[in-house]
């Protein structure tokens, strides 16, 4: 579960990034974060997953209080979470099996988890026959189906995706999304941030829009109707 | 996937991973890894030779210390016997290692064996010289006052003492041994400083992959354990060959250059007797640098 509860989020430089958002995403939902860039989207998305601090007001994910998180409970908090960027993150020296199990590797799992896990988080985002890959040798909505499958191989409660269509063509888009889509039907929360009105408006879920640092409409409609 | 939640525990043997992670980033980043290894030996050398300097001006002082003595001269008015008596009052002194008692006629057959056939002895016996004691001192700093010490015993007429070479001695002593400390010292911190940036170069090349980690929930001591290990490799390897170079330096000057110069008539340490220290110094030294410079150069990486 994600709550935020009043925040605000000045920057050092002045920039007043949030003025006062509050909403709460509930366990299992699919939402999209939408709005213009310099609306506060990046801002919310650093908040949840700990890369910054609130100036005012409260952020609770999953159980932790981002206020008042230590230091060394922050990679147990992250655990929780899987985030999806615009441009993947892959290692590019590293094959597609090998980055997704680094993320299993580096929150010390064993090798037995990671054989049992990552081939069957492959098969789930249909790359189940291209492990060997290095990431360059794949293509954009390959290399973002691997950043998901990342994101996923943890069981994280939330995956937050940044613009993961950002870099993609129309089709490959909407092959994203439905994978998207089918994570949380297994009962993954989802929360996707993007400034795609189409791709908004063709899936039925709720839409959080926010500017200006403030939001301006939370609804179940699944209709993005802000000019970006 | 819910069975996932919680089993994903830290059972894993973590020591393989740092160690095999830490001996593959060495081979990776290569160059950096090379480059790391020269500095080291580089500075080690440094530190190393004047390290050896020190050690060897000092012995030979020693060793000129205990050849440096006081002559203390018996009052005329003494007899041998009463003469002799004074030794244990000259022992007594402080910073005193030893007192040798020569009487005036063992003197005069060294005196004159020394410059036989000098017809200036002609028509002279040992009653122009006095009785003596040839007094050894353990600390050579403190020449002058063990001389005024001895000056007081009743029955002693007079005393020699060479005080501008113990002079010398502690003054060269002093400046050799604060020039290495302070050379050592500078050399440290700038390994350390070397050693740190060439690391933040590879920590560069790989700061994506470190945020990745990060993001996935990898705690900083995860993170930052096989940055040590790679260091402590690199500070190993480097402290190996700055030894067997150390070495083979050493045997160089001392037996290729100095033996045949003006000063071979001085005695230097061999290199065995100072070889485990000096490993265990090198070992420890670039260990450390390796070390600690890996954590300086992965800190900025880790505040997130």
């Amino acid at each position: 579960m994600v709550q935020f509860k009043d925040v605000f989020k000045t920057y050092e430089n002045g920039t007043k990034a949030l003025k006062g958002v509050s909403f709460q995403i509930d366990d299992g939902e699919f939402v999209f974060l939408v709005g213009p860039s310099g609306s506060g989207k990046t801002t919310i998305i650093k908040l949840i997953t700990g890369e910054i601090a609130p100036t005012d007001g409260s952020v609770n994910v999953n159980g932790y209080d981002l206020g008042s998180i230590k230091f060394s409970k922050m990679p147990f908090m992250r655990r929780t979470l899987g985030v999806v960027f615009q441009d993947f993150r892959l290692i590019e020296d590293r094959n597609v099996y090998e980055n997704v199990a680094f993320a299993m590797r580096v929150i010390g799992a064993s090798n037995k988890e990671i054989r049992r896990r990552v081939p069957y988080v492959l098969e789930l985002v249909g790359l189940d026959t291209r492990t060997k890959r290095k990431p360059q040798e794949l293509s954009g909505g390959e290399q973002q189906r691997v950043a998901i499958a990342r994101a996923l191989v943890n069981n994280p409660k939330l995956i937050i995706a940044d613009e993961p269509t950002g870099n993609l063509d129309p089709a490959r888009s909407l092959e994203i999304m439905m994978l998207l889509e089918k994570i949380n039907e297994l009962g993954t929360t989802v929360l996707v941030v993007t400034h795609e009105k189409e791709l908004v408006n063709s899936f039925s879920k709720r839409v959080i829009a926010i500017d200006g640092g403030r939001i301006i409409s939370d609804g179940m409609d699944g209709y993005y109707s802000y000019e970006t | 996937m819910t069975e996932w939640m919680g089993t994903i525990a830290m059972r894993h043997n973590r020591a393989g991973y740092y160690i095999h992670e830490g001996i593959n980033s060495i081979f990776t980043h290569g160059f950096m890894s090379f480059a790391s290894i020269c500095i080291i030996v580089a500075c080690l050398l440094i530190m190393g030779s004047f390290t050896l300097l020190a050690l060897n001006v000092d012995d030979i002082i020693n060793t000129m210390e205990s050849e440096n003595v006081i002559l203390a001269f018996v009052d005329d008015s003494l007899s041998e016997t009463e003469a002799r008596a004074l030794e244990t009052q000259i022992e007594a002194i402080p910073n005193v290692a030893n007192a040798e008692f020569v009487t005036r006629d063992q003197s005069w057959e060294s005196f004159v064996e020394s410059y036989q056939n000098n017809t200036l002895f002609e028509g002279l016996d040992s009653s122009v010289l006095r009785h003596r004691f040839v007094v050894y001192i353990d600390d050579i700093g403190q020449m002058e006052e063990t001389q005024n010490a001895i000056r007081e015993v009743p029955g002693i007429g007079g005393v020699n003492a060479h005080l501008e070479i113990s002079d010398g001695f502690v003054r060269l002593r002093n400046v050799v041994t604060a020039v290495s400390l302070v050379l050592v010292a500078i050399l440290f911190i700038i390994s350390l400083f070397i050693m740190s940036n060439t690391v933040k170069l590879t920590t560069f090349e790989r700061k994506d992959e470190i945020a990745i980690m990060k993001m996935v929930g990898a705690t900083s001591g995860f993170i930052r354990w096989p940055f040590v290990v790679e260091g402590l490799i690199l500070g190993l390897v480097g402290s190996l060959l700055a030894f067997i170079l150390q070495w083979g330096v050493y045997e160089l000057v001392i037996n290729r250059f100095i033996g045949n110069s003006g000063i071979a008539f001085l005695t230097f340490m061999p290199f065995g007797a100072v070889a485990v220290p000096l490993l265990i110094a090198f070992l420890v030294v670039g260990m450390g640098v390796g070390v600690i410079g890996s954590l300086i150069a992965i800190k900025n990486y880790l505040k997130v």
